[in-house]
């Protein structure tokens, strides 16, 4: 496996142009204030042409270094001047070997690597060795320092324990996340997938194989966290610590499955219940489940003359979890997958003593209508509009949003992605819009209450 | 008889930059690179510096063992190629060693043009293409005190810098009325050789050297007597001959492989034999601006055209046409900055014959300072770019040639800060 490295990522829209970062860069790097040493050049237009078919609207740009993958500069370079750290990511530059030729500048397109006449040599980002000052002084969060890389690298020797070529529908952000947990949780674990998309692509296998490296059963849908609870108990009685695991649908957790759910989760029984949330019954032809958003086409809820859609709104199972005062709950999305991975670490940690219960949005390239190559920013914009929200609770700390609700993008750059909404009526879209709003607000009610205890 | 899956001549950035397109694909394939240098690979560009001082020979090597170790490479050296057998997948070697391969790379790169100029072979000259040429070059600038350079291109240029920096009295022979023709036209041309002027070099414009003879008074026979063919006679003690570069090819007589200034490789670096690639300096590939085929010398050039060469021997799929050669020319001299994108002059080059309605040229120039900006448009289309001592990125400019970018509604803002305009879209084309 590959290494992967962390980044300074640029949130185009959450900036306002204020170059901070410039004056940072130039006052770490030079010992100046002239942004002229800035090794990174955040570029603003005075005057916008106009015109909205011009690449250059009067959007905020950049020009840095991309610490790329598989850098021209370096292939560029005839002195080697310049070379690809392996430990770090960045391309590092060694000025007694470099000829100041500027055959590197011709091998960058992104303005990454320029000449600085005052200096006399070329300069480029070398990422402060991991402590950006850009990313420190930003006001508006528009640059981050992006440290899902190093999760990479904790995990790359661990054994991935499902089998290659699951049958799961190309895209499917529910294989890349059964994956990612079960590397992390590791071999000492029972698994149980109830009827859904998870046992569907062959995680319990076909033929008397088995398509999972560990223990693994297919419970009914109304019964998974009650086998598990008693599996649990008798391993309990022989005196031996297995992780219970329970990979189920929206379906499996918030319809059918929800009184065993709701049962053990008020016994407070050592497990750690997942939830993939696809909205609705993928498997088995994409029919409307009780997470189904109003408005949504489904094959129950179709779109013609006597209905636009799915005419319920969904509830919001992370919440009604919460309110059963679980050990652990928390909501969770692969395109933030730092966020993933710590609430990952602490739902396993909870399930050694209690209920914990893990609700990750799972957006469906198939049964939502959306390309397969645009899962991860389907999920990224289903967060960053507030249609979902990331926030954890255990009954000491209370609810805490993990991101922050305030500055969401507009609903619409969320919903025209997405073929199930292609239908909908400026009235659905508004329907839509208050009621993320209301949902936002009583999760920031429950914030509130954490505080004030 | 020796065997491998990838057979790889030559050993700079063509077929350093092939190497590393194989490997992403394929990292087991047995793979041998063979080079007729003694050398850990390194670049001809680097060689100046290496004769300024500035680089120590020893600590110019692209590569080091370790990388063939880790890679699985098998580095040969002291070997050229004498011929190709492509009925049998064979090069063969002048030792007479015969390598079966299942796909072989010619990145031969190539060799100084020594002219036809009576004498010249009678008298001691220097060129400036390997290591050991650097070196060389650097000791008898240790030693002499007149130098005369053939040839206003890139290594002459470089070359007469060095030698005056050293002390020596330098002057350069030209025979076309402008230094470095093809990158910069005659203005700009004129403030580089005004530099050059004013740091005291002979530039001797316009000029063929007609005879060289050995200096009658030296004895040791390092001297030499150029004649020009305005009579005038001018001596030196070292000549250094840079009246550019010749693919290297010889060994492809009797292969079928198809050559005219170099070996012909359609989109993909392939020549027209099967399993025989070849890129870098040695091919003859698509023009960016015409349906012509023809030889750069551009190292950007011969990374592009490795890394394709690279991909197509490994099949892999992410493998694109080649976009066609682009001028391009980074010179830095006395401390200053050339820089050259595209084609920078109409009346010659690609965009000659052009009707001159088409094209929009819009120059600034600041002599006092030194500042000099030219930029070619077409039908609203960047087609070249050269300054001196004028901020841009080249790599940025390169792009908006090679993705035909429509700068209509952009222009007067390119115009006046293409830096930050270029910037600015490329930032915008990525997203």
């Amino acid at each position: 496996m590959g290494i992967g490295y962390n980044t300074i990522t640029f949130n185009q829209d959450k900036c306002d142009g204020c170059g901070d970062c410039m004056l940072a860069c130039a006052q770490a790097k030079a010992g100046s204030d002239d942004i002229v040493h800035s090794r990174i050049q955040i570029l603003t237009t005075d005057q916008p042409s106009g015109d909205p078919q011009a690449s250059d609207s009067g959007a905020i740009e950049l020009a840095m270094c991309r610490q790329c993958g598989d850098p021209k500069c370096v292939s560029n370079c005839p002195a080697a001047a310049l070379t690809k750290n392996a430990t770090t990511g960045t391309i590092d530059w060694h000025a007694d070997k470099c000829v100041n030729c500027l055959l590197c500048t011709v091998g960058c397109a992104f303005g990454g690597i320029t000449y600085n006449a005052e200096i006399g040599h070329v300069t480029k980002c070398d990422s402060c060795d991991g402590n950006p000052a850009c990313v420190k002084v930003c006001p508006k969060g528009a640059l981050e320092y992006n440290t899902s890389g190093s999760i990479y690298n904790r995990i790359s020797d661990k054994d991935d324990l499902f089998v290659p070529g699951l049958s799961a529908c190309q895209g499917c952000n529910s294989e890349l996340l059964i994956r990612h947990t079960l590397r992390n949780v590791g071999t000492n674990v029972v698994v149980a997938t109830p009827p859904g998309c998870i046992p569907g692509m062959g995680t319990v296998g076909y033929n008397g194989k088995t398509g999972t490296k560990v223990p693994v059963f297919h419970p009914l849908l109304t019964n998974t966290a009650s086998m598990l609870a008693g599996i649990k108990k008798q391993y309990n009685r022989v005196g031996r610590d297995v992780t219970m695991l329970a990979l189920a649908g929206d379906g499996g957790v918030g319809d059918v499955g929800f009184q065993s759910l709701s049962g053990a989760a008020e016994r407070n029984e050592q497990q750690l219940f997942m939830c993939v949330d696809n909205e609705g019954y993928m498997n088995t032809g994409m029919q409307s489940s009780g997470s189904t958003p109003a408005g949504s086409w489904t094959s129950t809820t179709p779109v013609g003359k006597e209905m636009q859609g799915k005419r319920t709104d969904a509830k919001n199972m992370a919440k009604i979890m919460m309110m059963h005062n679980c050990e652990y709950v928390a909501t969770a999305s692969l395109a933030f997958m730092d966020d993933y991975y710590e609430k990952l670490d602490k739902a396993i940690a909870a399930s050694k003593h209690g209920f914990a219960y893990l609700h990750v949005y799972a957006p469906c390239p198939t049964g939502w209508r959306f390309p397969a190559a645009d899962t991860i920013e389907v999920c990224r914009k289903q967060v960053e509009s507030n249609f979902v929200t990331l926030w954890d609770f255990t009954p000491e700390q209370g609810l805490r949003f993990t991101r922050s609700t305030d500055n969401p993008i507009k609903m619409a750059e969320y919903l025209k992605q997405i073929g199930k909404y292609r239908h909908l009526s400026e009235a659905q879209v508004e329907h839509l819009q208050r009621r993320v709003n209301d949902q936002v607000r009583s999760l920031k009610a429950f914030e509130q209450l954490t505080e004030v205890s | 008889m020796p065997h491998c899956k990838y057979l790889i001549i030559g050993s700079s950035h063509a077929a350093l930059e092939a190497v590393s397109a194989i490997r992403m694909q394929d990292t087991e394939g047995s793979l041998t690179m063979i080079t007729r240098d003694s050398h850990l690979p390194y670049s001809p560009t680097v060689l100046p510096y290496v004769v300024s001082g500035r680089s120590k020979a020893d600590n110019v090597a692209l590569r080091d063992q370790s990388y063939f170790e880790q890679h699985a490479v098998e580095f040969v050296t002291n070997r050229s190629l004498s011929s190709i057998e492509p009925d049998c997948n064979t090069a063969v070697l002048d030792n007479g060693d015969r390598w079966q391969y299942e796909k072989l790379l010619l990145a031969t790169g190539a060799s100084p043009i020594i002219p036809p100029i009576p004498g010249l072979d009678k008298v001691k000259h220097l060129v400036l293409r390997t290591l050991e040429d650097a070196v060389a070059l650097r000791d008898a600038s240790q030693k002499a005190k007149k130098a005369i350079v053939l040839g206003a291109g890139l290594v002459g240029m470089h070359g007469a810098e060095n030698l005056a920096e050293a002390g020596l009295e330098v002057t350069i022979i030209e025979m076309q009325t402008q230094v470095l023709p093809g990158y910069f036209d005659p203005q700009a041309a004129q403030m580089i050789q005004s530099a050059f002027d004013q740091h005291g070099i002979n530039m001797k414009m316009g000029h063929k050297a007609v005879s060289i003879s050995p200096q009658s008074s030296d004895q040791q026979n390092t001297g030499c007597r150029v004649e020009l063919d305005s009579g005038e006679t001018l001596d030196a003690d070292l000549l250094l001959v840079s009246t550019g570069v010749r693919p290297i090819f010889d060994y492809c007589s009797g292969s079928h492989l198809q050559t005219d200034q170099g070996i012909l490789v359609d989109n993909h670096m392939s020549t027209n034999q099967k399993n025989i690639w070849a890129a870098g300096d040695v091919a003859q590939a698509k023009d960016f601006y015409s349906d012509t085929k023809v030889t750069t010398g551009i190292l950007p050039d011969a990374v592009e055209q490795g890394r394709i060469a690279g991909m197509a021997m490994s099949d892999d799929p992410s493998l694109k046409n080649y976009s066609g050669g682009v001028p391009i020319n980074t010179y830095t001299f006395y401390g200053q900055q050339a820089i050259s994108v595209g084609t920078s002059d109409s009346s010659s080059g690609p965009l000659n014959g052009e009707p001159t309605d088409k094209l929009e040229i819009e120059l600034t120039v600041d002599s006092d300072k030194g500042y000099f900006q030219k930029i070619i448009f077409k039908d609203n289309r960047l087609q070249g770019i050269s300054g001196i001592n004028a901020a841009l990125d080249p790599g940025i400019m390169w792009q908006l040639i090679l993705r035909r970018i429509d700068l209509g509604a952009v222009k007067k803002e390119f115009v006046a800060q293409p830096l930050e305009t270029g910037r600015r879209l490329m930032s915008g084309t990525w997203r």
